[in-house]
Formats: C-alpha cells, structure tokens, sequence
C-alpha cells in the first residue's frame, strides 16, 4: 500500500466529486429496485439485466437518430420506455401468476429472467462494445477546485437529486405512489378496501425497472456499453438497498452515497484494492446496525 | 444404530450404481470420465449447501466462496509452497470451514434477507481479492496446470479419487442428516421460535451447521482441483453460487439426494445444450420458470411424491 504519496486537497476535493456522480447512478438504479423490494418484497435478480437493456437499447435509438444531440436527449426518455415495456411483459405474462406463491420462488424467477434477458440481450445487440457521445452541451470538461471536471457527471450531479425529489412527489404526493406504499405496508388491507393489489405490483415492479432503464441511459456515455454489466451492477445496488434499509428510498441514497463514495476514494489510495472498499464499508454497517442505517419498510 | 439408518432395500440399488460407476471408464469415452467427475464434484458441493440451505432453513446465497476458498488453498499451496503435496488437500476443507466460521459468526446474528445479503458481501470481498491480488491469485487469470501427485494425475485415477471421496463425504453427510443434530437444525427450520423457548440455542446450532457445510465445501474445492489442475475466480463469484443455490432447489431442497440430481441435471444442460448454441444459459432460465410453474418441490421432490417410494424416509420433514 503506498501512501507515501501527498494527496492535494483538490484531488480529495474532485475524487469526492466523481464519488457523488457515481452515488447518483447508483441511486437511480437502486431506488428502482427499494421501490420493487419495498412493494413486493422480493429482491429483483434481473434489475442489473434492465439496466443493461436500458444502456443498449439507448445506443440503438440514439444510432436511430444519427447520434447527435436529439438522439441522445430521445434515448434518454425513450430507452427506459422500452425497459419498462419488457418488464410489463415479463410481469403480465408469468410474474403475476407467482404472487401468492412462495417467497423464494419468486426471487427464483427474477434470476431465471436475468438469465433469459442475459441471452436475449447477447442474441440482440452481440458480444461487442459500444458506446454512445454525450452531446456537445455536455461535453469537454469544467475546472472545479483547480482540476478537470467531466460536464456530464455535474450533469448527473442534477439529474439525480431531480429523480430523488420526483420520486418522493409520487410516492407522497399521488394517489397511486400511496396506494403503492400502502400496499407495501399492508397488502390484504389495501385489496379489503377494494383496490386490484396485482396491478398496484405491476405498476410498482414496472416503476423499479424503468428506474433502472434510466439509470442505464445515463450512464451509457460514460462507459462501454457491452454484456457482464449487468452483473456488477445488480450486486452492488443489492448491497446498497441493504445497507440503507430495505424498501427505504432515503436509506438507497444514503446507501449509494457510502458506496460511490468509498470506491472513489479507493482508487485514489490503494488503486489495485479500490472494488474492496464498498464491500468493507458494507460488513462494517451490517454490523453496526444489522438492519441498515435507515428504518425499512417491512 | 446403522441399521437403522442403511436398510438394505435403499442401500442396494445405491451399491449397484456405486459399482456401475466403478467399473464405467474403461468402457465410455475419455468425455464422459470427465463430465461425470465434474458431476461428482458439483454434486458434493451442491449437498453441502442444502444442508444449510434445505435442512438449515438459511439464505447460504454465496456458498461458491467457501468452494473457491478451498480450491485456491489447495492451488496455492502446491504452486506456491514446497510443503509435502497432501498437506494442501488436508488444509484446503479447514481453512474454507474456518472462513466459514469467521463469515458464519457475522451473518448468524442476521435473518433471512439480511443473512443472505451480509454473506454475499463477505463472499464477494474474498472474490474481489482473489481477482485483483494479482501477484499471489494470479488475478482474472486463476492458476493453471497445478501439479497434482503421480497417484491421482492420470484422468482415471483422478475419477476414481473424486468418486470414492464423494462417496464418503455423501455418507458422512448422511449420517449428519439423520442425527439429533440433523434433526435439530430441521426442527430450527421450521420453527426457529418454538425451538428457541424450549432451550434450543439456535444460533449456536446454525453457525455449527455453516461450519460443517462449508469444511464439505471445502472439500469439493479439493476436488474441483484435482479434476480441473486449475482455478479461476468465477468459482468465487455470486452468479456461480446462485447456480448452487438453484441446483439444491432444481433437485428438490427438502430431500436429501435431491441436490445430486440437481447438479447432474444442471451440469448435463451446460455441458450437452452447450455443444448444440451458446446461448445455454437462456435454455436454463426457461427450464427454471418450467420448474418453477410445475415443479416447486424440485425434480427429486417430484419423483418422491409421485411414486410414494421411501417417502417417509426422504422427506422426512414434510414440505416447508
């Protein structure tokens, strides 16, 4: 381990500041997945697959439209339109009958569905990489505590809490999120008073996945879109969930904030062992506070 | 007390297959030696798991750890050290049963989701090690072409070595089931409360069944070497021991010989389907949404119920 090196306040400072942008895609992702686990309580194994086909299906429809700016600003709302169109399927179609089933049963399904979307994805797109321009606006790099800073991720810096906040308005705010959490808390209650609790689960579980489509649009261009992202992806936003509190969507901030922020700060001090450090932080906080940092919802 | 447990209507036609097995590589292509000790290999682990995870009641989500924990030991104490050869194949089972412990005593004070979720933390810090310690694990690369000892580097002998271990570890396993503490930890699984208030220290007897589990880990990570010569860190990763998990369910998780036939059926798919496309692993998510529809109770679970033989004896326990 070599900290012989000095470490300048400023590449604290930025390192922190790619942490931060890491934590929001990260809390896009894994909200997607607190809502699907708070709702159905089932922790969804094809979540990484979503994001997946979100990352490529951007790709293609940014392609689509020529790659410039308009492809990019439509992929973006269009790819987790097609994720959430797949889960839709996959839910309508096979999921919903497992409801009443066993619990683990239903985790099975999702990692069949990770396996099957695994495929699909590799019969589709292929085994190659790919990889998507941010548009001129967002390009190019600003000078924040005297080093360079990747517009895209201040970019991500807004985008995230903008998500956070929308998501909190629909969960507190619209009839639906309420029926939705109350579901969460007490789902024969809600289907006495006369509500179809199998499309409030729908809707919740296709909720998740567009989440995760989006957060798979967003970061397309900032890495190589190819298949095994999914992978990484699904496992790390587990944790997260975990660490914050299960179905607790402030405990996935906090979440993604201690684990974008540990692998930042891991690369900057011992490089070779920086993937080590989000999982120390997790031991540390299961330990400390076995049910996570936040009250979960179950 | 053994006859008890062995009677001879069930022990005989496992003695006849035992010789099947026995006399069979001479005769089938050099493949299928190999396909069936990788059977033999995955079948003991896959045991082992769902005696925590079938008998146990517990969410064991990253039990592959254990397994790459035993078969690097063995890997690096070969490769790395000039230690007499069989001491790596006695300290590979030891060292994966006390990470078992060390990562066992974490998780037991955690339930359900939260164990589950805690061990595939622990697991993948092991895996992330093994994969960027590059100077010592060889990192995404693993090790290849470890020397094994004369006795058991030949492709037969390394079957028939897998083979006769397998068996008595299965054995061994066996008798766990069947004894008060194998009855004990099913009694946990099915109503930890209850067995609390009657003075059963539950943690206790979780922990220990982790510990036995992984040393049998352990050992089927000794054996993955001894077939393989080598290790990679894939045997590490949460995808594979979900492929474990899944197994114990696909055989059906509340039999005992159940996990066996789902590692056989699970290795058969990679290994034939393999041949025929690359997109294997889209025809085993459909075969698990099949089992999942029709076959909860797993494949083995299923036979049992249909043809009513042995019941008692194999399900004892009842569903859930």
């Amino acid at each position: 381990m070599d900290t012989g090196q000095t470490f300048t306040v400023a590449a604290l400072g930025s390192q922190f500041l790619v942490g931060l942008s890491r934590a929001m895609i990260l809390f896009i992702v894994s909200s997607g997945m607190s809502f699907v686990l708070g709702v159905l309580r089932v922790p969804n194994v094809a979540h990484g697959s979503l994001y997946m086909i979100g990352a490529f299906a951007a790709f293609s429809i940014s392609t689509l439209f020529g790659g410039g700016a308009t492809g990019f600003w439509l992929a973006l709302i269009l790819a987790p339109l097609v994720v959430a169109l797949v889960s839709l399927i996959a839910e309508r179609s096979l999921f919903c009958y497992l409801y009443e089933r066993e619990h683990l049963m239903l985790l099975l399904f999702t990692f069949a569905l990770m396996l099957i979307l695994g495929d699909l994805v590799k019969m589709v797109w292929g085994a190659d990489y790919r990889s998507i321009m941010a548009p001129e606006l967002l390009r190019g790099s600003v000078n924040i505590f005297d080093s360079p800073f990747p517009r895209y991720n201040l970019f991500l810096l807004i985008i995230g809490p903008l998500v956070g906040i929308g998501l909190w308005l629909f969960s507190n705010k619209t009839k639906v999120g309420k029926i939705a959490r109350a579901a969460a808390v007490d789902r024969e209650m809600v289907g006495a008073i006369g509500i179809n609790v199998s499309w409030v689960f729908a809707f919740a579980f296709v909720l998740g996945c567009f989440l995760a489509g989006l957060g798979g649009a967003l970061v397309s261009p900032t890495i190589s879109v190819t298949i095994g992202m999914d992978h990484d992806i699904v496992i790390e936003a587990f944790l997260i969930v975990t660490i914050g509190g299960l179905g607790n969507m402030w405990g996935a901030l906090v979440g993604s904030l201690i684990f974008g922020l540990t692998q930042s700060f891991g690369v900057l001090f011992w490089p070779q062992f920086a993937i080590v450090f989000p999982y120390i932080a997790v031991v540390i906080v299961l330990t400390w506070r076995p049910r996570g940092m936040l009250k979960s919802v179950w | 007390m053994f006859r008890d447990i062995f009677n001879l209507k069930s022990v005989g036609p496992l003695v006849v297959i035992f010789i099947i097995l026995l006399v069979l590589p001479p005769i089938i292509p050099r493949f299928y030696t190999y396909i069936l000790a990788v059977i033999f290999v995955t079948a003991l682990l896959a045991m082992s798991c769902n005696m925590v995870v079938g008998h146990g009641g517990l969410f064991q989500f990253h039990h592959g750890a254990f397994y790459g924990v035993g078969a690097y030991t063995v890997a690096l104490m070969l490769t790395k050290t000039s230690l007499p050869l069989w001491t790596g194949f006695i300290a590979g089972p030891i060292i994966a049963a006390l990470t078992g412990l060390l990562i066992g005593a974490f998780c037991v004070r955690l339930t359900r989701l939260y164990f589950g979720m805690l061990q595939i933390s622990l697991g993948s810090l092991i895996w992330a090690i093994a994969f960027r310690w590059y100077s010592l694990t060889g990192g995404d690369d693993g090790i290849h072409g470890i020397p094994m000892p004369p006795i058991i580097s030949s492709q037969n002998s390394a079957y028939y070595f897998t083979l006769i271990i397998m068996v008595i570890c299965l054995i061994i396993l066996y008798l766990i089931f069947k004894s008060p503490f194998g009855a004990t930890l099913q009694a946990i699984r099915d109503n930890p409360e209850r067995c609390e208030a009657i003075g059963i220290n539950v943690k206790r007897h979780q922990l220990i069944a982790i510990v036995i589990a992984t040393f049998f880990a352990g050992i089927a990570g000794v054996l993955f070497v001894v077939v393989e010569s080598s290790v990679f860190p894939d045997l590490l990763f949460w995808v594979y021991s979900l492929e474990i998990f899944i197994m114990c369910l696909l055989g059906g998780w509340f039999t005992f010989a159940g996990p066996i036939l789902g590692a056989a059926i699970m290795i058969s798919l990679r290994t034939f389907v393999g041949i025929y496309t690359e997109y294997w692993t889209l025809i085993l998510g459909v075969v698990l949404i099949l089992l999942i529809f029709f076959l909860p109770e797993g494949v083995w679970g299923f036979i049992i119920e249909k043809f009513g033989r042995q019941t008692k004896e194999a399900v004892e326990g009842g569903s859930k």
